[in-house]
């Protein structure tokens, strides 16, 4: 393929495999092996291998998606889970051998990028080449008599060069005035940027993994957000990320809207339909309140920070009293849900109860039914038919000992789950309105009535935007890469009989005889069509009639694999 | 918004239609096809074609207008098909059938929109009508400009194929959309995809029959039988088949870029963050990459040709393997199926 190694040629590429340097000494070999790495074939197989090791990611769950997928992953498969992630199988795309491939892929993109860029700055510099001494051998060639002067056709095709976009030279020769003209500098322009602008995501990619944030947060109907790190339910920030000092922003959650597709036979039944999350947000301490919805799609954007609904679910308010009937315990409660039917679970710990630490563990059902494997199982996600059931454990929370605790979960290391003479765990069944007795002496527990939380995500990166306006330069650079011709142009213009034609006595003497031809630099299927408008709109400018057209030709395809090299001239060295 | 199951019926009418037709245009291009291949090697056995530059000389007329003394062009490669004049009427029909298919098809996209009131893609079904209506109008846009029946029958076999299969295996009851699909991205997303995507199938058809070709210009140059497929006679030659191949990867490539872009877009707006190696991420990047490398080995010292070829297979079997396995089996953000 001669013509692509020219098309690149400001990459000295080995055209094939370069031999190691023997007897070279380090340096020898350190220069080595960095022209190896910023090769193309070099780029080329990184390439294909960094699509190949981000298959796994999409095979095996990844901790830094779904943390419970994975741990499910280590309960079914105990054996090979722990292999697969000492292999890093569970984090891919943070696994020292993707990150070397893509930091070795972008090695070689700047060591092969930069000289390319050096070299281009260059050539735009330059002037066009000078003109062959036989254009009929280009690829395109046409050539024409007119009345007017040489220097005429010259000035002409000066005014349609420059309209045309085209830089120029103008060189004198045996065979007449000529004008050299290139165009398409764009094209290696375009190929730069769209490679500088990948590392551009890259560095953006990483300047918000360690600079941004990304907490979690549930906030029942009804209550404030206010943000802070004390608040959150989870907190991810960044490595570089400073203390915990977030924009002071603040909202109330006024009313969730939820609606889910009641048509039984719709085949979507209990598909969510729509979920939005009215909210009162101050941006500052101080500021006047003002009204914003939340939807799915439309985050909450607050003082550089964003809010997103990224889930809801039941809060049923619950009183629980001791043994006295004093009341140690009453709030919306929220409860996860489990799976599309909103089969929630939760948990209530009681520290100080005069009757020692008890904690419940509930189901919450907003429409009871039966699951297939006989256990409680909701069968619709809206409220239709809300049931709670609860188990009840006592002895040692382990809220003392210090370790931070998963307010979701109870940790029954050190409890004992109450039960009946036989055996058969006491399970309490309540509706809203309703209250049950605890076993033992331990008090009630009442269920008031039922809320709903909105579980929004908050989230701020830095570099965003850097990362979209890279993106969009890297689209706009490779189009052009891509789609802009690079092209050489001659014409010249010498006295009929000067030789470039033919040999016999002119008949037309005085006449003039325009050449222009033409050479694709990259691929060009309009070369053809360019070398006739060009020689048409010289010889409008001349008003000479135009060249009739004997065979017209089919201007589909015009390559320059089909030319070789030596019958291109200027195209030597790279 | 309720559905309205007269439209949602009717769309589903206007497909069954379009299917019966592409079917019908699908037989007469296969004819075209086969006369055609016939007809040319029968001719190629009788005259070998040179492959010289056409040199045409003009007669030299006095008088004071321009003379064209002369024009070269580079030689555009063999094309057997608008060599002979004769009118090819199985094509012609074909052509016309296509487009009366396309019509009933695009109606019948249309009518499922409306049904339930947003855009015709919200779940696996969808995505095949809707994407398959893009690979005909893509191949018809392009027909317009320059002649690629011989490349009907290849565009229209897997379009039924397609199409038996959605209506088949995939198919979905109109509904409306989940929250997470409710934005004006999904619009912008999913129908640069679509075209994307069309391309790229167009692009592993052209990719095939080039293998193929170049395969039976091999054996003719080394005098042995061709064999089986007398219709690829009909077809251009195999570096006409890889330019057209690049070209369309060419248009594609920027195309995808942009999906993956406004992907991350919408995703940043829906999830919070705009790259989450979610599974369907992960595949729109693989493919992106993959004829990334196409590109590359193109340009490479010794990877042009055959071997960049394979990567542009690769890169269909990538984007077959996003759209049929990691939609249906991979849990992810992206679980729109509509299956269960
Ligand atoms: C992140 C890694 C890279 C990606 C995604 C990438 C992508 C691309 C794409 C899509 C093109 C096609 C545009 C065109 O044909 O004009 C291209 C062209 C090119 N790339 Fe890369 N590239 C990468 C790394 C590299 C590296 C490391 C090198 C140097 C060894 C390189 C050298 C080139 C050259 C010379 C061309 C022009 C080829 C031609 O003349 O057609 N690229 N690249």
């Amino acid at each position: 393929m001669t013509t692509t190694q020219e098309r690149r040629a400001p990459v000295p590429d080995p055209p094939e495999v370069d031999p190691a340097p023997v007897g070279l000494g380090l340096l020898g070999w350190v220069r080595w092996t960095w022209r190896q790495l910023t090769s193309m074939r070099t780029a080329l197989l990184l390439l294909m291998l960094l699509a190949v090791l981000a298959v796994p990611g999409s095979l095996f769950p990844q901790r830094s998606i779904d943390q419970v997928r994975v741990a499910t992953y280590f309960e079914q498969h105990p054996d090979l889970a722990p292999w697969l992630d000492r292999l890093s199988l569970f984090d891919v795309y943070s696994s020292p051998w993707f990150s070397a491939v893509y930091l070795l892929l972008f090695i070689s993109l700047v060591g092969c990028v930069l000289p390319r860029t050096r070299v281009h700055l260059a050539n735009l510099r330059q002037a066009p080449p000078r003109t062959p001494a036989r254009l009929s051998r280009l690829p395109e060639h046409r050539s024409v008599e007119v009345a007017a002067s040489p220097e005429r056709v010259l000035d002409a095709a000066r005014a349609v060069m420059r309209e045309r976009r085209y830089r120029t030279a103008e060189h004198a020769g045996p065979g007449g005035p000529s004008l050299a003209a290139q165009r398409g500098e764009l094209r290696e322009t375009g190929n730069l940027l769209f490679h500088l602008s990948l590392v551009g995501v890259l560095v953006a990619v990483a300047v918000g993994g360690l600079w941004g944030y990304r907490a979690q947060v549930i906030v029942p109907v009804g209550a404030p957000y206010v943000n802070n790190t004390t608040n959150l339910d989870t907190w991810d920030p960044g490595a570089l990320v400073t203390g915990d000092s977030l924009p002071p922003f603040s909202f109330v959650l006024d009313a969730l809207h939820v609606s889910f597709d009641d048509d039984e036979t719709s085949g979507q039944y209990g598909a969510p339909r729509s979920f939005s999350a009215d909210t009162t947000l101050t941006e500052a301490p101080g500021d006047a309140p003002v009204e914003r919805t939340i939807r799915v799609n439309e985050p909450l954007r607050a003082a550089g920070a964003s809010v997103y609904l990224a889930g809801n679910g039941y809060a049923p308010v619950l009183t629980v009293r001791d043994g006295d009937g004093n009341p140690v315990f009453s709030q919306p409660t929220p409860f996860l849900v489990q799976d599309s039917n909103y089969t929630s679970t939760g948990v209530i710990k009681i520290p100080d109860s005069p009757t020692g630490q008890v904690g419940l563990q509930g189901i919450f059902l907003p429409t009871a039914a039966l699951g297939a494997d006989g256990m409680p199982a909701s069968s619709f996600p809206d409220a239709r038919d809300p049931v709670l059931y609860l188990t009840v454990w006592t002895g040692d929370l382990g809220l003392d000992d210090g370790v931070p605790q998963n307010v979701y979960e109870l940790d029954t290391s050190e409890m004992t789950l109450i039960t009946t003479g036989d055996g058969i765990p006491v399970r309490l069944r309540l509706e809203p309105g309703q209250s049950a007795e605890l076993p033992d002496g331990l008090g009630s527990v009442t269920f008031d009535s039922l809320d709903r939380y909105a579980g929004f995500t908050v989230r701020h990166d830095p570099a965003r935007g850097a990362a979209l306006v890279f993106s969009l330069l890297a689209i706009a650079g490779l189009t052009a890469s891509l789609f802009v011709p690079r092209r050489r142009l001659w014409l010249r213009a010498g006295a009929v009989g000067s030789g470039a034609v033919g040999g016999s006595p002119p008949p037309g003497a005085g006449r003039t005889l325009v050449e222009v031809g033409a050479l694709a630099r990259s691929e060009d299927h309009g070369l053809a069509g360019e070398a006739d408008a060009v020689l048409a709109a010289v010889l409008a400018r001349l008003d000479e009639p135009p060249a009739p057209q004997q065979h017209p030709q089919q201007h589909t395809e015009q390559h320059t694999e089909q030319h070789p090299r030596q019958q291109r001239p200027e195209e030597g060295a790279p | 918004m309720s559905v309205d199951t007269t439209l949602a019926s009717t769309s589903n009418s206007l497909v069954y239609s379009a299917m019966a037709v592409y079917a019908v245009a699908l037989g007469a291009s296969a004819f075209d096809l086969a006369t055609l291949g016939e007809k040319v090697g029968a001719r190629r056995r009788a005259s070998a074609r040179s492959a010289a530059p056409r040199q045409e000389l003009a007669s030299q007329a006095g008088g004071v207008g321009t003379i064209t003394v002369g024009r070269t062009t580079a030689p555009t490669g063999p094309a057997p098909l608008a060599e002979d004049g004769a009118p090819r009427r199985a094509a012609g029909i074909a052509t016309s059938l296509t487009v009366l298919a396309l019509l009933l098809h695009l109606g019948g996209v249309v009518t499922r929109g409306l049904s339930a009131h947003r855009a015709p893609w919200g779940n696996m079904y969808e995505f095949s009508v809707t994407g398959t209506a893009v690979v005909v109008l893509v191949y018809l846009g392009v027909l317009a400009r320059r002649d690629i029946r011989w490349l009907s029958t290849f565009v229209l076999a897997p379009v039924l194929l397609s199409l038996g299969l959605a209506v088949a295996v995939l198919y979905t009851d109109s509904a409306p959309l989940v929250p997470a699909l409710q934005s004006f991205w999904l619009i912008i997303h999913v129908s640069i995809a679509f075209v994307s995507s069309a391309l790229f199938v167009l692009a592993f058809s052209t990719t095939v029959l080039q293998l193929v070709q170049e395969r039976r210009e091999v054996q003719r140059a080394q005098g042995r039988p061709t064999g089986a497929g007398r219709f690829m006679e009909a077809l251009p030659a195999s570096a006409d088949l890889e330019r057209l191949s690049y070209r369309l990867i060419a248009i594609s490539f920027p195309l995808w870029a942009f999906t993956l872009v406004a992907g991350a877009i919408w995703a940043e707006v829906a999830w919070g963050r705009y790259w989450n190696w979610d599974p369907k991420e992960v595949w729109t990047f693989i493919i992106w990459v993959v004829y990334a490398a196409y590109l590359h080995a193109r340009a490479t010292g010794g990877w042009g040709g055959r071997r960049a070829a394979y990567l542009s297979i690769a890169g269909f079997a990538c984007l077959m393997v996003n759209y049929g396995v990691v939609n249906v089996f991979f849990p992810g953000n992206h679980s729109y199926s509509g299956l269960s």
